[in-house]
């Protein structure tokens, strides 16, 4: 009796590795269910860990809080300059935008959400949040932090998200380089900086490039910030994210809506 | 130890229970802090599984009190809220609980260095296969450094744990 336990517990999991390989719907269903009614506890245990991370950056805040406060004041007068720049253009915009009668191009809303579980290891690079399906989080969405962009939602749950960080070997996102207007794919290979892959022309890539969404598909705004050209090698051009991966704690979730997906098409509230 | 005449309260129950039940919480809270964000550089790839030496620790001192099913279901867990291979640490805590069972008379009374020699002798095969297993998930050889590292970290990481147990051992009572 005993045998035949170990025989079916060991034989279910292998069971379970050959249909997690290939991405089963009930086997992914239960998953989520799971994921789902674990989130609020995850929820609870992530807090007093991103009590002691906040106290550690406070710290080091501390530490450097003069030449802090002198970046801060500089950047603020910079910071106005252009409000008054944008304030200005916004007005222009509507101007124009009502002498041609064109509707707003898109829609979108930020639904914020906290980092309850980070899952690396060699194998994956998501992160699961506290926001689901109730929150109008749905699959494939951008995900955002004040950096930039941190990923895409993997998978939705009734209160829980993962998301695939750009990081992730299956992470593909149609990107711009802003400068030279090239159309690329950025694709994560689990390390921390994912390729610029797909590029008509290599050639016309430079260190320092930054690399935006394209909103090519209809799925990401275009112009998200993701990150910058680091390096052009044999293996690749490589780009560093803007976002430091250490520091994920709150994000939002981008609800992007095409005007033309709006009224039909997209079913989902 | 359980003295089950009428004069037990219920509150003397429930004590019990929570004792009994204390190995199996802990390492399900060793699940769960194993997979909360950490905010320090390579915490997620560095990150000690921890609940693979409560498994060990159990197997060792009381197998009865975190029987191998649990484990196996400790390790899915892991798994599935890792967004990871499925199945891959449910064989892991299932098995290293079941083999430590069967060896657990080699270190019962043994100082504690055996101990953890014990444990850092498992733990590379734990990461080999686990490396195999990853491997075959994403379908093409993972670079083995990162869970190089892990696996010392991990190794290295028992004494705290194993004392921390000992301690929750001490109180459930037992050897």
């Amino acid at each position: 009796m005993q045998r035949f336990a170990f025989v079916l517990l060991i034989g279910s999991a292998f069971a379970l590795m050959l249909l997690g390989r290939f991405d089963n719907v009930a086997v992914e269903r239960v998953r989520l269910g799971i994921v789902d009614a674990f989130t609020p506890i995850m929820d609870v245990v992530s807090r007093p860990v991103s009590a002691v991370n906040a106290v550690v950056r406070d710290i080091r805040e501390v530490v450097d809080l003069r030449t802090e406060l002198a970046r801060v004041k500089e950047e603020n007068e910079r910071l106005l300059q252009w409000q008054t720049v944008a304030r200005r253009l916004e007005a222009e915009n509507s101007g124009f935008r009502s002498l041609l009668t064109a509707k707003t191009e898109t829609s979108s809303f930020l639904i914020a959400a906290r980092v309850v579980a980070d899952a690396g290891g060699p194998f994956v690079r998501t992160v699961l949040l506290n926001a689901g399906r109730r929150d109008g989080v749905s699959k494939g969405q951008a995900v955002v932090n004040a950096d930039g962009m941190v990923g895409r939602v993997a998978e939705v749950g009734e209160r829980s998200g993962r998301i695939l960080l750009l990081s992730d070997l299956n992470s593909r996102v149609p990107v711009v380089n802003e400068r030279s207007g090239q159309r690329g794919v950025l694709a994560g290979d689990n390390s921390e900086w994912p390729l610029l892959v797909f590029l008509p022309n290599q050639a016309q890539v430079q260190p320092g490039d930054p690399i935006v969404t394209s909103g090519h598909g209809g799925l990401l705004p275009p112009g998200l910030p993701i990150g910058i050209v680091a390096s052009i090698g044999e293996g690749g051009v490589r780009v560093q994210p803007l976002v430091n991966w250490h520091r994920l704690e709150f994000v939002r979730v981008v609800r992007y809506d095409l005007p033309r997906l709006e009224s039909g098409a997209n079913g989902e509230r | 130890m359980v003295n089950a005449d009428a004069s037990d309260s219920i509150g003397d129950r429930l004590a019990q229970v929570a004792r009994n039940g204390a190995p199996g919480l802990l390492a399900l809270l060793f699940v769960l802090l194993t997979l909360a964000p950490y905010n320090f550089p390579g915490s997620a790839q560095l990150m000690p599984p921890l609940a693979l030496m409560a498994v060990f620790h159990w197997g060792v001192y009381r197998p009865d009190l975190l029987p191998a099913p649990l484990a196996f279901v400790l390790g899915l867990l892991q798994d599935i809220l890792s967004g990871g291979p499925l199945g891959m640490w449910a064989a892991m805590f299932f098995l290293v609980l079941v083999v430590m069972t069967y060896q657990r008379r080699f270190f019962l009374g043994k100082k504690f260095v055996v101990e953890w020699l014990g444990f850092a002798l498992v733990t590379p095969v734990v990461f080999f296969a686990i490396w195999l297993i990853g491997s075959f998930y994403v379908g093409a050889f993972v670079d083995p450094g990162a869970l190089v590292v892990q696996a010392v970290v991990t190794a290295a990481f028992y004494p705290v744990m194993s004392w921390l147990m000992s301690a929750v051992r001490r109180l459930v009572g037992g050897i």
